[in-house]
């Protein structure tokens, strides 16, 4: 039976069910417990499991990350939710010196099976400090998986996944998403290895993932109105990138405008782009383009900030100068 | 800083347990003095920083310990895995950069792992050991193992957040881990009133609301008469514990070092509390052991120095595709 639910609501049932499950699963992380969770993901998981498992921890976002991994190495199987990407940073040595590196480095005999979730993007005029999006930075590491959420769908099913795989992954929530609601069918488990095409099509390839997602989806129907057929695929996985699905549609479409809401300079579009060309080079119509964030720090301001921002005309008028059209 | 008067206590154990500080000290000893020699025949490379004057430290806290216990150390780690009980062979093979070594090779001399001794490393950013002892002891706690995790840091690693972070949460839960600062009055070249405006550790810590123990860490006897009782009051269910070892390192910082920031006078001073010669000194003293005893006891070490040697030397290299196979633990992800 299918049921309409929130972004929010997914994750935390998705949460639910593996504290249910495994006894080993704890969130820990600021504010999980009382406060409800910054977003309220985690509200009313304290009442039901209690404060050894819904753990709220200080402001100490490098010291409960590497206590992350301590209690991985340990046994648990911990979820720790740092509030946004924009803390993280503070955790940027247990993630990347540690957590990633820790499988490799001990000659195969320690694994790190951490979860990490976290908010990222902007979108919400919360001014520069809260508005970043480094999922593609931490896509750039060896020995972890970067998951990005866009669909309920995945909201709900990826942390099983994510907590079964032995080595540390990292999940991204679009804070703009948490609202979002959609349908829901009873038991729709999903990988966390491949890209999802989320529009056929055949006259340009959409490619994209996160809080972006929706604004390639609504340039696509606009585009669909004036006779362009775009089709838009879903990332969903960032490390490994699904390099596969990536040339396929490719080669279908034979035109690509890749959208992500990081800078320009070494993003996430910056790697999908560079594959595109290594793999299918000869099938192009026309060279790759993108829509990224402009590379300046997010203002507050509502106008300046929806400048910054891929946006569904930004998108159609990358599209609408690949294929030499105009409106 | 001024160093101590050497120590000179009795030795309050039986012979074997006497003798056994005394091999493991010198196991240690050689192993480095080779270590280090090797190093400038080129067979080892990278970094390399040496224990030697601090043996005292590890081989008198380990030995407090028991042998389900977890050990989180940092790159100064040699004595630690050997004395957790690490085959010199799998550690010199390491240093070598062999697949026969406890990491394959991939980590070296500041990487040692071992799963068996549930040694998590080998950690070579000042400060990150610490956390992951905080996660280690919260699975213990929420587990219910009557485990302790031991810590060790220097003391150049009190500046960083990650201590006071860590200090933080192990006393805030109340989790079993002991924390053993080897105070060697250096970090590389700062000594730690150039680092420190609060130059007393055991008040740091206390800070935090722990109990504290500060001992002579070139006094075998006394490090491993605090660490019992510290470990017993940790696996009691105290909550976090922290030990100031007031040690000295004789030999420079790394491989990489002229030594300008100490005089020799200084070294030399520090020379006289040597915790292996001082030992000796009181188990000939207390007739535990004689001069004709004590050699036969360093050839025994350095034969085992030697067959680590040949061992390292007849390994092998780990192949590309092995290592390119392995970052991840269901294999490689690379796409
Ligand atoms: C975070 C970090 N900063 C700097 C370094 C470089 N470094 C390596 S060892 C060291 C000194 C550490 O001193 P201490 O903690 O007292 O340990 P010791 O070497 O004396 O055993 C420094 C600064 C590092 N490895 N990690
Ligand atoms: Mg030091």
């Amino acid at each position: 039976m299918s049921r309409r639910i929130s972004y929010r609501e997914a994750l935390r049932e998705g949460l639910r069910e593996a504290l249910l499950n495994d006894p080993r699963v704890l969130l820990m992380g600021e504010d999980v417990g009382r406060y409800g969770g910054t977003y309220a993901v985690s509200k009313g998981l304290l009442d039901e499991f209690g404060p050894d498992r819904i753990r709220d921890t200080p402001l100490s976002e490098l010291a409960f990350v590497g206590a992350g991994i301590g209690a991985a190495l340990g046994g648990l199987r911990p979820v720790v939710e740092v509030m946004t990407v924009n803390f993280s940073l503070l955790a940027l040595d247990p993630i990347v010196n540690t957590a990633a590196l820790y499988h490799h480095m001990s000659g195969g005999q320690f694994s790190v099976p951490l979860v990490i979730r976290m908010a990222t993007g902007a979108g919400r005029q919360v001014a520069a400090q809260h508005s970043h999006s480094f999922e593609g930075w931490y896509a750039h590491i060896p020995g972890i998986t970067i998951l990005a959420p866009a669909t309920v769908r995945d909201a709900r099913y990826m942390l099983a996944p994510a907590l079964s795989d032995p080595d540390p992954v990292l999940i991204f929530e679009h804070a703009a998403l948490y609202n979002m609601e959609a349908e829901l069918g009873d038991e729709e488990p999903v990988d966390i290895r491949s890209a999802r095409l989320m529009r056929d099509g055949s006259d340009v390839a959409l490619i994209t993932y996160g809080g972006s997602l929706y604004k390639t989806l609504a340039a696509a129907e606009q585009l669909a109105m004036r006779g362009i057929s775009a089709a838009v695929l879903d990332l969903r996985v960032l490390r490994p990138l699904d390099t596969g699905a990536i040339v396929a549609l490719t080669r279908q479409c034979r035109r690509v405008v890749v959208v992500d809401e990081g800078w320009r300079s070494g993003s996430l579009a910056a790697e999908v782009m560079a594959r595109i060309v290594e793999h299918a080079f000869y099938e192009l119509d026309a060279p790759p383009a993108r829509v990224c964030s402009e590379e300046v720090p997010v203002p507050y301001a509502r106008h300046l900030e929806e400048a910054v921002l891929p946006q569904p005309e930004k998108i159609i008028a990358a599209v609408e100068a690949l294929l030499g059209v105009s409106s | 800083m001024i160093a101590p008067p050497p120590p000179s206590g009795p030795v309050p154990y039986n012979r074997d347990f006497a003798l056994l500080l005394l091999t493991d000290m010198l196991r240690v000893r050689r192993m480095e003095e080779k270590s280090a020699e090797l190093y400038g025949a080129g067979r080892i490379r990278g970094f390399l920083h040496l224990y030697i004057g601090e043996e005292a430290v590890a081989v008198g806290a380990l030995h407090a310990l028991q042998a389900h216990d977890n050990l989180v150390t940092t790159y100064r780690e040699h004595a630690h895995a050997l004395v957790r009980g690490m085959p010199m062979s799998a550690i010199m093979a390491e240093m070598y950069g062999r697949q026969e070594g406890c990491s394959q090779g991939r980590g070296g001399s500041m990487h040692l792992f071992d799963r068996t001794t549930r040694l998590f490393g080998g950690n070579a950013i000042v400060g990150a050991g610490l956390p992951v002892a905080v996660g280690l002891a919260l699975a213990d706690k929420m587990l219910r193992a009557s485990r302790v995790t031991a810590c060790f840091f220097g003391e150049g690693a009190v500046a960083e957040g990650a201590f006071h972070e860590s200090m933080n949460l192990a006393a805030l839960w109340r989790l079993p881990v002991l924390f053993c600062c080897e105070n060697n009055r250096y970090a590389m070249g700062t000594a730690l009133e150039r680092s420190e405006s609060q130059t007393d550790l055991c008040a740091k810590a206390s800070s935090y609301g722990m109990p504290v123990l500060r001992v002579d860490g070139m006094d075998v006897v006394a490090v491993h008469e605090a660490t019992l009782q510290a470990q017993a009051r940790v696996r009691a269910g105290e909550g976090p514990l922290f030990v100031e070892y007031q040690t000295y390192r004789f030999r420079a910082h790394s491989m990489f070092d002229a030594e300008l920031y100490r005089s020799r006078e200084e070294v030399e001073q520090w020379k006289k509390c040597g915790p292996i010669h001082t030992y000796t000194a009181r188990l000939k003293r207390q007739e535990l052991l004689d001069e004709e005893a004590f050699l036969a006891l360093d050839a025994q070490v350095a034969a085992e120095v030697d067959s680590a040697v040949v061992f390292a030397e007849a390994g092998s290299d780990e192949t590309f595709e092995s290592m390119m196979a392995d970052v991840h633990t269901s294999g490689g992800l690379s796409r």
